[in-house]
């Protein structure tokens, strides 16, 4: 009894995580392993290996992967920029403020927001068509298919990426610098040996924060493309709200399994290469 | 003294959770339908006359509806009408929703009061739920074709209409056949309902494409590769339309039901230069169906309902939203339909074709199979 006194303070998270990540993802494992009457089938896990299935896991983690991209290089660089700038300086509250807002300016909002400034009918559209005789649609309309959602992503991709790459940038010391400058080493020298290694893990940590954002994000394309579900998000909603092919809750939820095995796999995959990034650190 | 508060704070949060857990699950009671004579009434004589209906439902005083679109066949008037005539509030949860939501949503909240009383739902989704829905037959029940309702009375087509393309007359040249959309003055301009795939109203859409590509109702693979290369034309346009794209011309040709596509010139703040044409030798038909939900919570308002769409009144009222009311042909020998209306309907020629549902099934299959690669 003794012992389990100090567990009971984490009784509140042990709940939490219980109810809202063990409960759905069992519902989900043990879902996808029953047909309609609830006896066991492989049917759902076989449906995955349908053809637009795999490409629809295809795109997803293309979309994800190239707006995580994106997203940590650019938010890199603009951290960086912040992180240097004085700490209470104009750039560096107007940049962490308009961050903190646009991280969240996903779903219809920012898809109407799109609509409106480059969709078909959109103020720039119309002015490049009418003004400067440019049709950016001439080869499709590309904003309601892939490239449209990697455009869009990228829109809230970048400022998630400044706030939580923010606090490591701010925690390398101006010591280290100055220490690798009197000892004769060059930018060049202090980024690959000293900036660079203390960085990556946390770097990499981001973009795969980035990744999962982007690979579970539903509202923004949801909202933007209506036809064909090209990402998986959007064949889980054709799964369980189509009027033309009825009972597939079943393979929502194989495709859900699918989701979270792919997420399983980068994050292992990302804890394997932070051990070897980190493991000097200790 | 602090760990203590601590470890009373963790139980008290634990102990709430737990509360909200069962609170959650639905009460243990039987539903409201099987407890009261509303409940099992199969005909509006079972409850000793509409006046006892009227009666009943006013007691009730409340209706659930979900999935009906203000700007589907003029659903907005149909409620004010209802709601104005009997007192009765009409509380109408998410109007966009699919007819797949519909039947979601009576499961999920089966035994609560805000379970849907009754549901409006394409053919596909109808004929796969019958258990679902409680037998009852309007009193003008005799003037609906045999094979547009079900003989134990579980449910009945309503109203419907054919596959159409709805055009901006200002801005694209009158298509005449389906093919026609095919030429470069519809580049990026032809939309479809939904994806075919998820919406009965694009379904068909690709089902008319195929019978006007040689297809027929047995075989939707033509209607498939049109759609392919009128997307390899850069015609094709993967946005949904709604009635915001189409009055900012976003979306200046749309392919859907004659109903919906004539309610866009005929409504406040449309379009007047809307036009719709029933494309020649590609009429698809199709009928949306009304059923009762067997655990509805307000049973004699629901009943009451289904008395009302299928009086001359709501059918007359389907008619005005330009969809083609069940009980027609009576309505016309009776000389109770309204002929002013019914004279706006887009002109049709040649025999419609009417999907069963092994056809429906089949054309699903093809398509799912098919589509995204048709549009990618």
């Amino acid at each position: 009894m003794l012992r389990l006194r100090p567990l009971l303070g984490l009784t509140p998270f042990a709940v939490f995580v219980v109810l809202f990540l063990v409960i759905p993802t069992l519902v989900v494992v043990i879902g996808s392993l029953l047909d309609a009457n609830n006896a066991p089938t492989l049917a759902n896990l076989q449906a995955l290996t349908d053809s637009s299935v795999l490409t629809a896991f295809r795109r997803s983690i293309l979309l994800s992967a190239s707006t995580a991209a994106v997203g940590a290089v650019v938010g890199g660089l603009l951290a960086h920029a912040v992180s240097t700038a004085r700490p209470d300086g104009f750039l560096r509250r107007a940049v962490t403020a308009a961050s903190g807002v646009l991280a969240q300016f996903g779903g219809v909002t920012l898809a109407f927001a799109f609509v409106a400034t480059i969709g078909l009918q959109g103020l720039v559209t119309v002015f490049a068509k009418d003004n400067l005789g440019v049709d950016i649609f001439a080869g499709g309309v590309w904003l309601f298919q892939l490239p449209g959602l990697i455009l869009v992503y990228a829109y809230f991709q970048i400022p998630l990426m400044v706030i939580v790459f923010l606090p490591a940038l701010d925690g390398l010391r101006a010591q280290w610098r100055e220490a690798s400058d009197s000892l004769g080493g060059s930018t060049w020298q202090y980024w690959r040996h000293v900036g660079g290694p203390l960085l990556l893990p946390s770097f990499l940590g981001s973009a795969l924060l980035l990744f999962a954002n982007a690979f579970s994000a539903y509202a923004t394309a949801a909202a933007l493309v209506s036809q064909g579900a090209p990402i998986v998000p959007l064949q889980i909603r054709a799964a369980l709200t189509s009027e033309v092919l009825l009972g597939r809750a079943d393979l929502a939820k194989a495709l859900a399994l699918g989701m979270v095995v792919v997420v399983a796999v980068v994050m292992t995959a990302y804890a394997l290469l932070q051990r070897r990034t980190s493991r000097w650190l200790q | 003294m602090a760990r203590t508060t601590v470890r009373v704070l963790s139980l008290i949060a634990a102990a709430a959770v737990a509360a909200t857990v069962t609170a959650c699950s639905p009460p243990a009671s039987d539903s409201a339908a099987a407890s009261t004579p509303a409940g099992s009434a199969t005909s509006v004589a079972d409850l000793g006359g509409m006046d006892a209906l009227v009666t009943a439902a006013k007691a009730e005083g409340k209706l659930n509806v979900i999935a009906l679109p203000p700007d589907w066949t003029n659903y907005a008037e149909v409620i004010s009408t209802f709601e104005s005539t009997y007192g009765i509030t009409v509380s109408s949860a998410q109007p966009d929703a699919s007819s797949a939501d519909e039947i979601t949503a009576a499961k999920q909240l089966a035994g609560q009061d805000t379970a849907p009383d009754v549901f409006d739902l394409s053919q596909s989704v109808t004929v796969a739920n019958t258990d679902m829905f409680a037998p009852y037959k309007v009193a003008t029940i005799g003037d609906v074709p045999d094979g547009l309702k079900d003989p134990n009375g579980k449910w009945t087509n309503d109203y419907g209409g054919y596959m159409s393309i709805g055009y901006d007359s200002a801005t694209v040249p009158a298509p005449t056949t389906v093919a026609d959309l095919m030429k470069p003055e519809y580049k990026g301009k032809v939309a479809l309902n939904g994806d075919p795939t998820q919406a009965g109203a694009a379904f068909n859409g690709v089902m008319m494409a195929s019978l006007a590509s040689g297809g027929s109702a047995d075989d939707v693979s033509p209607g498939v590769d049109f759609f392919s290369k009128l997307n390899k034309a850069g015609n094709f346009l993967p946005l949904d339309p709604t009635p915001a794209t189409i009055e900012s011309g976003q979306t200046p040709v749309v392919i859907d039901w004659d109903y919906l596509n004539a309610a866009e010139s005929t409504k406040t703040g449309g379009l007047a230069s809307w036009k719709v044409v029933v494309p020649k030798g590609a009429v698809v038909g199709g009928y949306y169906a009304q059923a009762i939900n067997a655990q509805a919570p307000h049973p004699a308002a629901a009943r009451l309902w289904q008395e009302f769409l299928y009086s001359d009144v709501g059918q007359n009222l389907w008619l005005k939203g330009g969809a083609r009311p069940v009980r027609a042909d009576a309505m016309i020998t009776s000389g109770t339909i309204d002929k002013g209306l019914l004279a706006k309907l887009p002109a049709v020629s040649g025999t419609p074709v009417f999907l069963t549902p092994a056809q429906t099934d089949a054309a699903a299959a093809t398509l799912n199979s098919t589509w995204a690669k048709a549009i990618a």
